[in-house]
Order: structure tokens, then C-alpha cells, then sequence
């Protein structure tokens, strides 16, 4: 007999094994986080030129490790919380099949671990990517496909639960836009994890000496089917996580279901060709297969995106408008409620991953532009935009949302709370834009010294380059500082967090069960349609519900369009290639 | 029940396609692997392969 | 609400949508029109594209190539390596060769001169990053890259490689001198 609990404050309906499955999976992933943010400094202090903190062999190791857990383990971990919140708690349905659910979290628990583990022992060194035919200890791959098998079993756990919704009934109509954005993440992690067993079980074969051949050619290009895709699940998924913050701060409505969902239809046909962007300066490779995959086949997926960056605001700011907020064309957002960290870690991500992330992504994509930037230290610049401002503060908003509702704990700290958001998006904005930078002036990614110490040819980047580095690296401590105080709150919130509901014990926030008097047998009354919007006098001007996002729309495009002109006009000045 | 049903049915009818296929989390999935297998990786595993030798 | 709750209408694809998103999606959707046809459009009229001629090299096969060119051509040698330096011919093949941890050989060209490099590696991944251009391509073993190229300013460029490549990787540079 499935129980649930219905939160007294917001009226959520929580299934108790997707209740302790969401806290596990959550806590396994901020714990994640944090061995990825003290990986974090300890790269940052020997990027930086001034302070070159670590030894090379101990610099790539901490790298790989970083990569990969803050890559990989924190955002999937976290999104496995996602789905099972999206499916069982939004859908007021049980999760299907819950021990499968927790067979699946205690895979990637060992798997996790287990490469770690390999990557520590220092002998698998091989970054994220893991190019073959550098080889790392077998125990690397074979924690990756551990782990990815874990994160499969979540994926079907969670369609597995919306087909038990839609069979017993639990809503009327079409499941919620929130969480149709989770099912959209969903579908791109199981090709994502597909991707990665076709790749990874070959390469651990041959760690093995099983197998005596990997093409190493052949291997990025399946490689980044799921290296790419894997970051496409996170903007799948936190695109739901903006839609979601926005409902629950502001109660916004999409502005259209229609547009919002035919915009995340557009991701499920063309986002992962996106895998494409690393290849673009590959040997052998048609130009033909480029295009068509760089651009997401005309760039339909960014044309996706643009639409989310219209729609998320927008909804905020026609709720806002409906509360009285309608003086000039910004009203709306200036009285946002800026002191309230979930909804500025929400709009921080939002605003970093369209203008940071967004348009540097677009633009070094394209398949000739890719030349002047592929493998410098603008990559990295550019997906801890995306990656770290999109993803990783959405999932932070979306923590300070859960810490009352599922952890039932009261948040401690609270002015330091309100703080962090800024000093995390300050911190690592920094990072992007002057990372970026560096890259346009030559610096190289993933290497222990742009001074080349060493060797006797002898070359310097232009002094600038070392500023902008140093920059980035203060940049880097201050996000460090604001991921650390993230973690403090949350973790001490959970710790040490006034109770709000009398069985909120410390066990319980790491994924034990409340005590049976906090749930009842009773099954939640079906989860009915939203209320048909009463016709309201426009709120907007000219037709347009909300002008003010026309307007911060407009400027991203102006933006777009000015930055990707430049790139080109730097890329004609290089030396003749054809 | 059966009057309830009656007018679902009926309105089932009238839905877009296009709604049918973004209310089926199934199609979606087939989609979202089909999509990116063919252009994706079928494709550029046959750009790789098709690589000639060197002719010295 | 709604974002968390099942839309207003049970048929809500046929809900008409408003004006804003109309005109937002017309006007992006005719600059991603126009970025992609940026791409062939470069490809037409511009003169830095990626080629498409790759082969699949051996290592000795390659190294053999490297090594005749380098009899033919040789100008000079650098360093405490001895590190031939080539002049090729106007126009002529280059063959290039990175391995842990250097570029082989190094090169003297000319302005405005048009030569054929080949590029691979006879180890593992590197990454060809030539500065200050910063034109950056990448190296895959087993896989021989043809590309041509016209240096267009004179000076001294350094090969740096971008790509990881092991613990000495920081120190692994080339040198290409081009003059008027």
C-alpha cells in the first residue's frame, strides 16, 4: 500500500519510498558537489599564474576528478532527485518499482566511488574525456558504466511512473509542463547513457586486453554522444527546474503550453546532434556531417532555447503585471523579490546561461569559428556558463525550494542565504567571461603551466593573457567561497535546521523514512487541471503580454548578433586554410 | 462512468498529432534516440570508416 | 500554477498563441537561418575553412615521409636536439609530425605562399595550437589531417599543443618561421 504525506505548507503530495529516494539521491549529489568544489580551488590556485599552487602530475589528476564529479556524479545524482519529484510528487502518483529505484542509486553510489577511487590512485589520469589510446586503470571505465547503469535504471523507474500515474488516474489532462521538462531530460539521458555503453565497455574491454584496438578517431565521435549529451539533459532539465521556481514564486502560468512545449519538442528532435561542437576541427570529417550536426540541423534547438529565454520571463512578468506591478516596462522585475535566494539563484542562472553560456556556445560551434577557439581555455570558459551559472544554480535555487517542503527542516543562515546566489554567480561569471578572454588570446585548456617551464624554444602569451587568467582565478576563489557557503547552508540546514515537522529527525534528512505517524494510507485526491485563466483586461502593451521580456529579448538577439559577427571578422584575419 | 467517458472520447479525437506525440513519453524516447543515432553517430561512424588510406 | 499543475484546457495545443511569441519565434528563427547558411556561405567565399581530406597513416609510413622531406629540405638545425628545421618548396607537402612531447620537424616558410600540411600524431591525441594566430586543429592518431595553408604575416609562430597529452605535456612546443 503506497503512503503519502502532504506538505502543510504547499500542499504537495510526497510517496514515502520517492520522498527518501529524492533526499538520498539530493545528498549523494551535494556531497558530489563538494568534493567537485574543493577539486574546484585546488585547480583555480594553479590555473592562476601568480599562485600555480600543485605539482603537474597531482594538477591533471585533481582535474579528471573534478570533471568528472562535477560533470557527471552532481548533476546526475541531482536529476535523479528531479525526476522522481517531476513523476512521483508532481503527478501525486507512487513511484513504480522503487527497489529498482534504489538498486539503481546504490550502482552509481559504487560506481561513482569506484572511479574516483581510480582517478585518486593517480594512475588514470586521463581527464573527463578519456581519449583513448591513453589509458586509464580499468576500474575507471568500468565505475563510468556502473555508474551510467544506476542512472538507467532512474530513467526507467521514472516512465515506469508515468505510466503508473496515467494508468491509476492520478491527474486530469496532459501531465505539467514541469513535468514534461523532466521527461524530455529523461529520454536525452537514455540516449546519453546509450551512447556511453557503446563507448565505454569497448574501451574497458581494451584496458582489460580483451579487446587490442580502439579507433581513436571513432572514439570521439561516440564519445561525445555522450559527452555533449550529457550536458544537454542538464539544460533539459533545468529549463523544467526555471518553470517550476517561476510557478512557485510568482504562480506564473506558461505563456503558452503550446509554444513552451513545441519548444522542448524542437530539443528532443535536434539537441544532441549538438554532440558535433567537438569535432569540428577533426581530421577526415565532411563538412557536410558539420554543418548539419554542429547546427542542430539549422539550429533548430537554439531556436528552442531563444524560446525558453522569451517564455520563462515573460510568464514571470505577465504574473507580475496581473499583481498590479505595470509601471513602465520593468517594474515587474524590479520589485522581484531579489532577497529571496530561490528565485535569484533561478534568474542568475537563467540571465548567465542565455547571454554567458548561450551565445559563446552558439558561436564557437560554428563549424569555421570553432578554429580559433577549439581546445583553448574559452571552453571551459564557456560551460561553466551553461554548466555551472545554468545548471548548478538552478539546482541551487531548486535546494533552498526543498529544504521546508521535502527535508521539512527550516533553513538556517538566512542573510547569508540571500547572499549567495550573488557571491556564487559573481564568482564564476568571472570565471566565464575571463576565461573566455584567455582563450581568444591563444591560452590552451587543460594544461599545468601557460609559461611552458621547461622548454628551451621558449614562448610567451602576451602579458594580457596572464591578467586575464589572474582574474579569472580571483573570479574562481570568490565562487568557490560562494559554493562553500551553498553547501554549508544546505548540509547545516539539514543538520541543524528547526524542525518543521516533529519526525524530521537527523537520519531522515539523508534519506531514512519519517516515522509512519507523518503518513497516511489515504491516496491523494487527483490532481486537477489548472483553473482556466478568467479573460482579463491586457496588462501588456500592444498586444504584447509582456514587454518588458520583449525588450531583454531583444538585447540578448543584439548581443548575439554583434558577438558572432566579431568572431568572424577575427576568424578572416587568420592565416589562409582550406 | 459511461456518460462520463463519453465526451473524453470525443475530445480525443480532436487533439493535434502534434499534442498526441508531446503526451507520449514513449514516442518521445524513440525520437530522442532515433534522431541523433542516425544523423549523429550512424553517420559520423560512417564518415570515420570511409576515411581512405594514405596513397603512399 | 500551471507550470506545476496539468494545463488550463485538455485540448491545449489548439489554444491560439499570443503575439509576442509569434513574433519572437519569427525573428529567431530567421537568425538561425541565417547562421547556418553563414557556414556554407564561408565555405563559398571565405578563405579560412577546415578541409575535408583525411587518410588513415601508420605511424612508420608517416615517419618515412617525414624523415624524406626532411633530407630534401633541410635548412638548419636548433637547439641542444638538433632540431631540423625544414624550408620546403613553394607549394610542396609539409609533413608534420607530433609525439610526446614536441612537433617534428620545424618549419620555414613564406608569405602568402600556399603549401599542403599533413598533420597527425604518431602516439596519443594532441592538439595543434598555432600562436599568435591561434588557429587550433586537432591531432588524432592513426588519422593524417590535409589541410592547406598561406601564412599571411611574417614573424615567428610557436606550435603549442592543446590537447592532454600526459604529464610533460606543458612543454611540448614547435616552431614555424615565416618570412617575407
Amino acid at each position: 500500500m503506497a503512503q503519502f504525506r502532504q506538505c502543510p505548507d504547499t500542499g504537495l503530495f510526497f510517496h514515502k519510498e520517492a520522498e527518501n529516494l529524492m533526499k538520498a539521491n539530493a545528498v549523494a549529489g551535494v556531497v558530489c558537489l563538494l568534493i567537485a568544489g574543493v577539486l574546484a580551488l585546488l585547480v583555480v590556485l594553479t590555473r592562476w599564474p601568480a599562485v600555480h599552487l600543485l605539482p603537474a602530475d597531482a594538477f591533471y589528476m585533481v582535474l579528471t576528478a573534478h570533471g568528472i564529479c562535477a560533470l557527471i556524479f552532481w548533476v546526475i545524482f541531482f536529476e535523479m532527485a528531479i525526476l522522481y519529484f517531476a513523476g512521483s510528487t508532481l503527478l501525486r502518483s507512487r513511484l513504480a518499482t522503487p527497489r529498482w529505484a534504489w538498486a539503481g542509486f546504490v550502482l552509481m553510489i559504487v560506481g561513482a566511488v569506484m572511479t574516483l577511487a581510480a582517478v585518486f590512485a593517480g594512475k588514470s589520469s586521463v581527464m573527463m574525456t578519456s581519449y583513448v589510446p591513453m589509458r586509464a586503470e580499468p576500474s575507471f571505465y568500468l565505475g563510468l558504466v556502473i555508474f551510467a547503469v544506476g542512472a538507467l535504471i532512474g530513467c526507467f523507474v521514472y516512465l515506469g511512473t508515468l505510466v503508473v500515474a496515467k494508468n491509476e488516474k492520478t491527474y486530469e489532462g496532459s501531465v505539467p509542463l514541469v513535468t514534461f521538462g523532466a521527461t524530455v531530460a529523461c529520454v536525452i539521458a537514455i540516449f546519453t547513457i546509450a551512447s556511453g555503453a557503446e563507448i565505454l565497455i569497448p574501451t574497458y574491454l581494451w584496458s582489460i586486453g580483451y579487446i587490442s584496438h580502439i579507433d581513436p578517431a571513432m572514439y570521439r565521435v561516440i564519445w561525445w554522444a555522450l559527452g555533449h549529451s550529457s550536458q544537454q539533459i542538464n539544460v533539459a532539465a533545468h529549463v523544467a527546474v526555471w518553470y517550476l521556481i517561476a510557478g512557485v514564486i510568482f504562480g506564473a502560468r506558461p505563456m503558452s503550453e503550446k509554444v513552451s512545449r513545441a519548444a522542448y519538442l524542437l530539443y528532443i528532435f535536434f539537441l544532441q546532434l549538438a554532440s558535433a561542437h567537438h569535432l569540428m576541427t577533426d581530421p577526415g570529417i565532411s563538412s557536410e556531417w558539420k554543418i548539419f550536426n554542429t547546427s542542430y540541423a539549422m539550429y533548430l534547438a537554439v531556436l528552442a532555447s531563444m524560446i525558453h529565454g522569451l517564455t520563462v520571463p515573460g510568464a514571470i512578468e505577465v504574473a507580475q503585471r496581473k499583481k498590479g506591478l505595470t509601471n513602465g516596462s520593468f517594474e515587474w522585475l524590479r520589485k522581484a523579490p531579489w532577497g529571496n535566494p530561490v528565485f535569484s539563484s533561478m534568474f542568475i542562472s537563467l540571465v548567465g546561461f542565455g547571454f554567458l553560456g548561450g551565445i559563446s556556445g552558439v558561436v564557437m560551434g560554428t563549424e569555421q569559428i570553432s578554429i580559433i577557439i577549439h581546445n583553448t581555455i574559452y571552453v571551459p570558459g564557456h560551460f561553466h556558463a551553461t554548466v555551472v551559472i545554468g545548471t548548478t544554480m538552478a539546482w541551487m535555487g531548486l535546494t533552498y525550494l526543498l529544504i521546508p517542503v521535502l527535508f521539512r527542516r527550516k533553513m538556517i543562515l538566512p542573510q547569508a542565504a540571500k547572499l549567495q546566489p550573488y557571491i556564487f554567480g559573481l564568482g564564476m561569471s568571472l570565471v566565464a567571461v575571463f576565461h573566455m578572454a584567455a582563450g581568444t588570446l591563444g591560452v590552451a585548456r587543460r594544461h599545468w603551466d601557460m609559461g611552458f617551464a621547461g622548454n628551451p624554444l621558449g614562448f610567451e602569451y602576451p602579458a594580457t593573457a596572464y591578467l586575464l587568467m589572474g582574474i579569472a582565478g580571483i573570479g574562481g576563489v570568490i565562487a568557490v567561497a560562494g559554493g562553500a557557503l551553498f553547501i554549508a547552508i544546505a548540509v547545516g540546514s539539514l543538520v541543524f535546521g528547526e524542525k518543521l515537522q516533529k519526525e524530521a529527525g537527523l537520519l531522515q534528512s539523508f534519506g531514512f523514512p519519517l516515522a509512519d505517524s507523518a503518513y497516511t494510507n489515504e491516496k491523494p485526491a487527483r490532481l486537477p487541471m489548472a483553473p482556466a485563466e478568467a479573460v482579463e483586461a491586457d496588462h501588456g502593451e500592444a498586444g504584447f503580454e509582456a514587454p518588458g521580456t520583449f525588450i531583454l529579448a531583444m538585447v540578448l538577439l543584439v548581443s548575439f548578433v554583434i558577438y558572432y559577427f566579431i568572431n568572424w571578422k577575427y576568424l578572416s584575419e587568420v592565416w589562409g586554410l582550406s | 462512468m459511461a456518460e462520463e467517458n463519453k465526451p473524453d472520447e470525443q475530445e480525443d479525437e480532436n487533439i493535434s498529432p502534434w499534442q498526441q506525440i508531446i503526451d507520449n513519453p514513449f514516442l518521445l524516447l524513440f525520437i530522442c534516440v532515433a534522431m541523433p543515432t542516425v544523423f549523429y553517430t550512424l553517420w559520423g561512424v560512417m564518415e570515420v570508416a570511409t576515411i581512405p588510406t594514405a596513397p603512399y | 500554477m500551471t507550470s506545476f499543475m496539468p494545463p488550463a484546457q485538455k485540448n491545449w495545443w489548439a489554444v491560439p498563441v499570443g503575439r509576442q511569441e509569434i513574433v519572437w519565434i519569427a525573428i529567431a528563427l530567421v537568425w538561425c537561418l541565417i547562421m547556418f547558411f553563414m557556414m556554407p556561405f564561408w565555405h563559398m567565399y571565405g578563405d579560412q575553412n577546415i578541409s575535408n581530406e583525411g587518410y588513415r597513416v601508420t605511424p612508420i609510413k608517416y615517419q618515412a615521409k617525414v624523415n624524406e622531406m626532411i633530407e630534401k629540405y633541410k635548412v638548419r638545425e636548433v637547439g641542444a636536439m638538433k632540431t631540423p628545421v625544414v624550408a620546403p618548396p613553394d607549394g610542396g607537402d609539409i609533413y608534420l609530425m607530433a609525439r610526446l612531447w614536441s612537433w617534428y620537424p620545424m618549419l620555414e616558410l613564406k608569405k602568402d605562399v600556399t603549401y599542403r600540411l599533413h598533420l597527425t600524431s604518431i602516439d596519443w591525441n594532441h592538439g595543434f595550437s598555432l600562436q599568435p594566430v591561434n588557429i587550433n586543429l586537432q591531432v588524432v592518431p592513426g588519422y593524417e589531417f590535409v589541410l592547406n595553408i598561406t601564412p599571411n604575416k611574417a614573424g615567428e609562430y610557436t606550435i603549442v599543443c592543446n590537447e592532454y597529452c600526459g604529464i610533460m605535456h606543458h612543454t611540448m612546443l614547435g616552431k614555424i618561421w615565416v618570412k617575407e
